[in-house]
């Protein structure tokens, strides 16, 4: 189901290593404050590169928008599947999917929380289901 | 304002072609060169890409030329704008005399377009976008497409205008692709099978094979040559994005300021525009446009494209060949908005021509509203 993920690199191997114990991180820097994902080797805020840290998300966000999608880009998808834009609630926004229910049930600004879906290496995909009851 | 003009204009075999890229290319180079009354030892500057890694190199070697000068800025579907700027600098700087700004694709034939799009190992996207096996661009798209119909309270059906009167330019044009089709209506898009949420394949632009050339010299040369000179009165382009995440607000695009920059050096407004071509990847993409440009106010494009306003016609004639949704879309759809603006400004365009057109502007929109540029064009009246 996941496909194979490309290999991490030198900035991003440690958020790809905390997936493997579903932990969700994103970067914060420690000199202007600013949050950011995916992970890069300066913070786009200040323009620092020794000021980066991780910092573990609560996984809990926002919708802020979302798709189904009905054709798949390669053999061996099942689709409708959702891809979404979701925004932590440390300010970054990812790319991911939402999961669970009627594929065109979503709403914008709905609260979602983090899911994990193992891919063959180990490793996680963060994706995001409505908040178990 | 600037001292170049556009004096060659063509486009290559559209549709279904089962062509190389480079015999496309040839085509539409040598057509545009006899339209400008030019021939290919004239050329010293060539702006072109998707013919290689080495774009305009290869296109050169192609050709038998070694130009004096090359660009090869990729940009997806706003490139050949941004050459334009990038040719008009060169030929006031000296660097170059005629510039051949060109593409062409045979994506259709070769079967070459995939839905997930091309996305290089390297980059964060392969990392963190591409395993949720998003379709790009379209699924960006889409998603633009629903936070604005959310927050403006849109419908689709009104969105689906685009591609209705785009449809009926691509009528009155013999060479679009939907030519023999017949109207489009509001149901057959809301109809049409689904691709990503909201849009249906009928909001999305075609694959065909296709492309064309423009032709750039000096506007004191330009007054020698056979065709009515077209002006280049200004040009500006932003870069906004690579990934589907750093836009925080997907309803507003780069466009704003590239058209605020290209209008300030031509010294218009809007109500000066004659004709407009706006790449139409998707219906959203020019809803989107419309605002940022500043016809209308936020969340008002869809009122204002009501109405006929843009079809055959109407006050504000849009993409008037049929556009990426009904003419051709040979993957980057940049190089024939110009053309088009071109052929309007000459009053060479028959059953679809705007009367007394004498101000077009031409806008490209690259990637996932990645990259944006605009051109204004002029003509004496």
């Amino acid at each position: 189901m996941v496909p194979e993920i490309p290999a991490a690199d030198d900035v991003t191997a440690l958020w790809w290593e905390a997936t493997k114990e579903r932990r969700l991180l994103v970067q914060r820097c420690g000199h202007c404050g600013a949050a950011q994902h995916p992970p890069r080797a300066l913070c786009t805020g200040c323009g620092r590169m020794d000021g980066l840290t991780w910092v573990e998300a609560t996984g809990r966000g926002t919708v802020d928008t979302w798709t189904a999608v009905y054709r798949a880009p390669r053999p061996g998808v099942d689709v409708p599947y959702v891809i979404a834009r979701v925004a932590l609630e440390e300010g970054p926004i990812l790319l991911t999917r939402l999961v669970g229910g009627d594929p065109e049930s979503w709403q914008i600004g709905e609260t979602v929380e983090v899911d994990w879906w193992p891919a063959a290496d180990g490793r996680a995909l963060p994706v995001f289901r409505r908040p178990s009851a | 304002m600037t001292s170049v003009a556009i004096v060659g204009a063509a486009e290559c075999d559209l549709g279904i072609t089962n062509k190389s890229i480079l015999t496309l290319q040839a085509q539409a180079i040598t057509r545009a060169l006899a339209d400008a009354g030019l021939n290919l030892s004239d050329v010293d500057g060539l702006a072109t890409t998707g013919t290689g890694r080495f774009p305009a190199t290869q296109l050169g070697d192609y050709l038998g030329l070694q130009p004096r000068w090359t660009e090869s800025t990729f940009a997806g579907g706003s490139a050949y704008e941004i050459m334009v700027g990038r040719a008009v600098q060169a030929i006031e700087a000296g660097k170059a005399s005629t510039v051949v700004v060109s593409f062409a694709s045979n994506q259709r034939s070769a079967r070459s377009r995939k839905l997930g799009g091309v996305v290089e190992e390297h980059t964060p996207e392969a990392q963190f976008e591409q395993p949720y096996d998003v379709l790009h661009p379209i699924s960006y798209y889409a998603m633009a497409a629903r936070q604005y119909l959310h927050r403006y309270g849109g419908t689709r059906a009104q969105l689906a205008e685009v591609a209705v009167a785009a449809r009926e330019w691509a009528l009155l044009n013999p060479a679009a692709f939907r030519h023999d089709a017949g109207p489009l209506t509001v149901d057959d898009v809301l109809t049409a099978p689904m691709v990503s949420s909201p849009l249906t394949v009928a909001d999305c632009c075609l694959v065909t094979d296709g492309g064309g050339a423009v032709v750039l010299t000096s506007l004191d040369r330009a007054r020698d040559l056979p065709k009515k000179p077209v002006r280049v009165l200004g040009y500006g382009e932003r870069s906004t994005n690579m990934s589907m995440t750093l836009v925080r607000d997907l309803t507003t695009t780069g466009a704003r300021e590239a058209a605020a920059d290209a209008f300030a050096m031509a010294g218009i407004t809007l109500a000066d525009i004659d004709v407009l071509q706006v790449y139409d990847s998707f219906t959203i993409t020019v809803a989107l446009t419309l605002e940022a440009m500043g016809f209308c106010g936020p969340g008002e494009a869809l009122d204002f494209i009501a109405g006929g306003r843009i079809r055959p016609g109407g006050a504000l004639p849009l993409n008037t060949s049929g556009g990426g949704l009904s003419y051709c879309h040979p993957g980057q759809f940049g190089i024939l908005l110009l053309v088009e603006a071109v052929r309007q400004l000459r009053g060479e365009c028959g059953k679809r021509q705007v009367p007394d057109a004498t101000i077009a502007v031409a806008h490209g929109t690259g990637g996932i509203f990645s990259t944006h540029a605009t051109v204004v064009l002029g003509v004496e009246a």
